[in-house]
């Protein structure tokens, strides 16, 4: 009998890296979908153009062909990545553009009359968007946030392709030295399954959290 | 190094016969997603409350595990119980599966926006169970549902290329072995997002008319 705890701390190591690029790479999806999503509903073109190539760019093609992309042409222009650079680049990217539509579909969300009551008290655009926009905005984003954070956790699987340690090269690895498939497989897909509930029940939290005191102001 | 256009059009047959592939795995993929789509959305409405909930599950988890690693437990694992499936196939099973969970959604979604007053109405005309689906719920139900249907057509389309990692031959494999043999990256992987792009673009403008078309049925 193959003795398993060696081989449980190798999945254990990948599910770390897992989890170490779900969180950075959700961070820069973050700050990408709130710089694209507000570059799109911008007043000046060049901003909104901009934020739309990059939206389109990045939804049209799919993780697996833009990983390899930063991955092998881009040290062509001089860009050496390592291949968790290159994984939390391209998941950043990548699922930022999808939540940049989630940003813009919430603000835009929010009824005319919020606006014209902003322009009324005299607020800047900036102050209306921080104070009174944003806060009403950020619940109606939520939900489909974490529907976004679990298809990056899914994404990661793609990156053991650019020879990252993470747990699915984990698994292959156990796979090529035991010899046995089901075990490794079965036990990382219940891994991706925890973590996936991880991240729903934060977010069914958060979500409890940021709409806390607006009861009553939607129905 | 630099682009070569010569390069470009000496891979481009192999690309080409990539992409084939990559359409036949993806209309195959449909198919299936749309059947098992059906099947997991029946059973999570009409079968009784054990199947039902274990079905609810099986969905859920395959919602929230990757389709790469469902895509090896499918080619790796079945062939230990002896199940061994060629690539393709076991390709367009993995894709058909996972996308399937989400089809059953927007089905569930979708018959469920029907008002409860047309299942009322269908019973007090008399009419049998069979004819309330067919002349009553279903051509509510359907054409709201096709433009949700088509955007996961459009995300499976852009899931192929994960196909290349169990050995299929499509239009991300066809770039990669082109590009080890020639240890010319740029090219061939510039291209593969190219097509993807293009493809991608023309089925959002076919998305948005969709859209026009059949989101107009729910105002009437």
């Amino acid at each position: 009998m193959t003795d398993w705890s060696g081989y449980i701390g190798l999945i254990l190591q990948g599910a770390l890296v897992t989890l170490q690029l779900t969180v950075m790479g959700s961070a820069l999806a973050l700050v990408m979908a709130f710089v694209a999503g507000l570059g799109r509903v911008s007043r000046f073109m060049t901003v909104r153009a901009l934020a739309t190539t990059y939206i389109e760019f990045f939804r049209g093609t799919s993780i697996f062909v833009q990983l390899f992309w930063v991955y092998f042409v881009l040290p062509f222009a001089g860009v050496t990545l390592s291949p968790l650079q290159a994984g939390v680049l391209a998941l950043g990217l990548n699922v930022g553009a999808y939540g940049a539509e989630v940003v813009r579909g919430a603000v835009k969300a929010i009824g005319r009359e919020q606006r014209e009551a902003c322009i009324a008290l005299n607020l800047t655009r900036g102050q209306a968007m921080r104070h009174v926009i944003l806060p009403q905005a950020l619940p109606l984003m939520l939900p489909t946030f974490c529907n976004n954070a679990i298809e990056l956790l899914k994404g990661t699987a793609v990156v053991s392709l650019i020879s990252l340690t993470d747990m699915t090269f984990q698994a292959q690895v156990v796979r090529a030295q035991t010899g046995n498939t089901l075990i490794p497989f079965a036990v990382i897909l219940v891994l991706y399954f925890l973590m996936a509930l991880a991240i729903s029940t934060t977010m069914r939290w958060l979500e409890r959290r940021v709409t806390r005191g607006l009861d009553g102001v939607r129905t | 190094m630099e682009w070569d256009w010569n390069f470009v059009w000496e891979i481009m047959p192999t690309l080409l016969q990539g992409l084939k592939i990559t359409l036949l795995a993806t209309v195959l993929g449909a198919a299936v997603a749309a059947v098992i789509g059906l099947v997991f959305a029946i059973l999570r409405m009409t079968a009784p409350k054990p199947i039902a909930r274990a079905t609810g599950f099986v969905v859920e988890f395959i919602r929230g595990t990757p389709l790469l690693v469902q895509l090896y437990f499918i080619f790796y694992v079945l062939p230990d119980i002896g199940i061994r499936l060629p690539a393709l196939l076991a390709g367009v099973i993995g894709l058909g599966l996972h996308y399937g969970t989400y089809a059953a959604e927007v089905y569930r979604a979708g018959i469920e926006n029907v008002p409860r007053g047309q299942w009322e109405a269908a019973k007090a005309t008399n009419l049998t169970g069979r004819q309330t689906w067919i002349h009553v719920i279903l051509p509510q139900a359907i054409p709201p549902m096709i433009p949700a249907l088509a955007n996961y057509l459009i995300a499976m389309f852009k899931e192929t290329p994960l196909l290349s990692a169990i050995t299929v031959l499509e239009l991300m494999n066809q770039a990669k072995s082109v590009a080890n043999s020639s240890y010319r990256y740029i090219e061939p992987m510039t291209l593969v997002g190219v097509f993807f792009l293009i493809m991608s673009l023309i089925s959002v403008v076919f998305l948005r008319w969709l859209e026009e078309r059949y989101a107009r049925v729910e105002e009437r």
